[in-house]
């Protein structure tokens, strides 16, 4: 096992702040604030990026870092800002029944992920591995989110953050993946942001609103 | 060079018809492409029959006999969906359903579509791979809702967020993968996700790793084959959907991820030197196949009907690959080829049959031999081949998967066989009064084009009654090439 630094230490912290950012979207009714605390997901992802490369004198991991901080901090959250601005559902309440519960739900798919993870974290040659709990946590909490809200747009930032959660797996464990696939996975996810913003417009026009409990007319009969 | 021809074809279509795709030639430039993508797609398989297995591009594209087929496959139901859709999407138009933008979305991305899936068949790189899936959901997730009606915008909205997830999380196998490698290859810039030096090293990679890695990448992609219990999003798409977008989600997209499941099962066989791999896939394989049957009952719209159909056959393909061994292999890949060339060709008619009486509801639809006999047989031998009746070549991959089965799984075959009569009754029953009877409908206001349903079910005759010599070889070598 090699020593502990400063920089794996904080690296270690800034996942805990993921996590518990993670259980902050879970609870937050509000689309605004929802928004604002991706961005700040966005940004403890560009900083522990950042300093995984300073760490392990990695120059890719540089650039994935500046990919990261243009688009999950910058373009993204713009592109929805103006969405929300344009859809007029800045201050959209989202009624949320049982937050004790799903709270409590949240807490074993993290004990959880750290079972699933232990078999990985066991093997771990780098004490950052040791976090790929933390990320599989985040991943399923996100996947929580998108189960258990009933709003196009809330549905979305959980997308957003599964994707924040996958981008930790790949830094802490492996470095990062190589850099041209990464370009690819930014381009995918640009271009998913850009449908599910047309996709808001096409329900709102069908359906008055931006809820999805309308969205259930097609079942098996 | 021929790669270059086979991906840049579509990209070129794709980008020419964002521009001309509202014009009235807009389908005959998008049959041109398809076209020229097919024979672009004939010169690589020569090229492999002749040389063998190759890479290019700094080994970032690799062709085998078992990738080969597939892009042959992929490109041919390509061009005669295009030769369909040109009709089809006429009449569809002047019953005032679409616009000339939309027409123009429509073709643009049918070719982007194509792309990506050529795209994810030809990459050696896994992470390629899964950029080429996410690709082709976003370029199809749009034509989902082309017609933008209620459903439709509710079964792209469905499909979008259930394969989003379902390829996060094979996005995470991805990685898992890259973890166990990295170890053995090194890091950026050594290959580490390249599929032959993964496939090289499979017996050191680390089981642990390995396995769990291939869990998330079986559910991840998984969900695009339909598998149950993520199948969902598929009979709501195929229904919503345009007819040719039906047929392509249905014939090609299950297969391209498929394809990458079985990629990824190979190394897993490799690293975990155990049977797991391939009990999960069975598992997934026969729980699909009796669930979709059984389902199959309770429909009532033609295209959810057929849509089922195609999650029963991706079950019963994935069992089939499950079992593995160069019997059961072959079997498999024989019935992706007939599978997904018989589910285009029903589509196509299922397709002309809704236009001719204006629902897909299969209550509605009658006396199809009356109006439009050809119509009628179309969708009747598309039946009765999907059915896996002789002499066409469902029989011969699905006799084949059974007698693997009764050797192998004993236990299996019962479910198989009562999950294989329940389809038949269900499809069957359907089937007989939406083709008999008398009807009142008009003929369609252009005429259809049914050639691309009669040659696609010429080809799976023939394949029933004989499958030429150089083609059997060729299944041959794929399937050894699972192994398994």
């Amino acid at each position: 096992m090699p020593p502990v630094n400063m920089a794996t230490q904080v690296v270690q912290m800034l996942a805990g702040a993921l996590l518990l950012i993670s259980f902050a979207m879970l609870a937050e009714r509000r689309s605004r604030r929802l928004l604002i605390l991706l961005v700040w997901q966005g940004v403890v992802l560009v900083t522990s990026t950042v300093l995984v490369a300073a760490s392990a004198h990695l120059t890719h991991l540089y650039y994935s870092a500046a990919l990261t901080l243009l688009l999950k901090v910058c373009v993204l959250p713009l592109i929805l800002f103006r969405l929300m601005r344009k859809l007029g559902i800045e201050r959209d309440n989202e009624p949320l029944v049982n937050v004790p519960t799903l709270m409590l739900v949240g807490l074993c798919l993290v004990i959880f992920a750290f079972g699933l993870a232990q078999p990985v974290t066991a093997l771990a040659t780098t004490v950052l591995r040791k976090t790929l709990g933390i990320a599989i946590a985040v991943i399923l909490l996100s996947f929580l989110m998108i189960l258990a809200r009933r709003k196009a747009f809330t549905q979305v930032i959980g997308f957003l953050s599964l994707e924040n959660g996958l981008f930790f797996a790949a830094t802490t464990t492996t470095y990062g993946m190589p850099m041209v696939v990464e370009l690819g996975m930014a381009l995918d996810l640009l271009v998913a942001v850009f449908i599910f913003g047309i996709f808001f417009f096409h329900i709102r026009e069908q359906f008055d609103s931006l809820d999805l409990d309308q969205l259930e007319s097609l079942k098996e009969d | 060079m021929e790669i270059l021809l086979v991906l840049g074809f579509p990209l070129l279509g794709a980008a020419l018809l964002a521009m001309v795709g509202a014009k009235r030639y807009a389908a005959e430039v998008s049959v041109a492409t398809s076209l020229a993508t097919l024979l672009a797609a004939a010169l690589l398989v020569l090229r492999i029959i002749r040389h063998g297995p190759m890479t290019a591009w700094n080994e970032e594209f690799f062709i085998d006999p078992f990738n080969v087929f597939l892009v042959a496959l992929t490109a041919l139901v390509g061009f005669t969906t295009a030769v369909f859709s040109r009709p089809y999407m006429r009449i569809e138009a002047s019953h005032g359903r679409l616009t000339p933008g939309r027409l123009r979305l429509y073709h643009s991305m049918y070719q982007l579509f194509m792309a990506a899936m050529l795209l994810a068949l030809t990459t050696n790189n896994m992470g390629f791979m899964w950029v080429a899936m996410e690709m082709a959901t976003l370029s199809t997730v749009l034509l989902v809702s082309l017609y933008r009606t209620r459903g439709s915008i509710e079964a792209a909205w469905k499909y979008f967020i259930l394969c989003g997830v379902g390829i996060a999380l094979a996005l995470f196998g991805t990685a898992l993968l890259y973890t166990a490698a990295e170890d053995l290859l090194g890091g950026e810039g050594m290959g580490a996700l390249l599929w032959t030096h993964l496939n090289a090293v499979k017996g050191q990679l680390e089981p642990r790793v390995m396995g769990m890695a291939f869990v998330f990448l079986l559910v991840g992609y998984g969900t695009k084959v339909g598998l149950a219990p993520l199948h969902n999003w598929l009979p709501d798409a195929h229904a919503e959907g345009p007819t040719p977008v039906s047929a392509v989600l249905s014939g090609l997209l299950l297969n391209v991820a498929l394809y990458a499941v079985i990629r990824c099962k190979i190394l897993a066989d490799g690293a975990l030197h155990s049977t797991l791999p391939g009990h999960m896939l069975m598992g997934f394989g026969l729980l699909s196949t009796v669930l979709a049957s059984f389902f199959l009952w309770r429909q009532r719209d033609i295209k959810r009907l057929f849509a089922y159909s195609s999650i029963e056959h991706m079950g019963i393909i994935t069992f089939a690959f499950g079992m593995g061994g160069p019997i059961a292999n072959f079997a498999a890949l024989l019935h992706m080829t007939m599978h997904s060339l018989t589910k285009s060709a029903i589509f196509f008619a299922a397709g002309h049959a809704t236009q001719l009486s204006g629902t897909q509801r299969m209550d509605k639809i009658r006396g199809l031999l009356t109006i439009h006999p050809s119509v009628g047989w179309g969708l009747m031998l598309g039946g009765l081949a999907i059915l896996g009746m002789p002499p066409f070549g469902v029989f011969t991959s699905e006799y084949l998967i059974l007698i693997t089965a009764m050797r192998d799984h004993p236990w299996a075959t019962p479910v198989l066989l009562v999950a294989l009569a329940v389809a038949f009754g269900a499809i069957f029953s359907r089937l007989q009064p939406m083709v008999y009877g008398d009807t009142d409908d008009k003929p369609l206001p252009h005429s259809p084009a049914l050639v691309p349903v009669f040659i696609h079910l010429g080809i799976v005759l023939m394949m029933g009654v004989y499958i030429p010599p150089a083609l059997a070889e060729w299944y041959r070598l794929a399937a050894q090439l699972i192994g398994g």
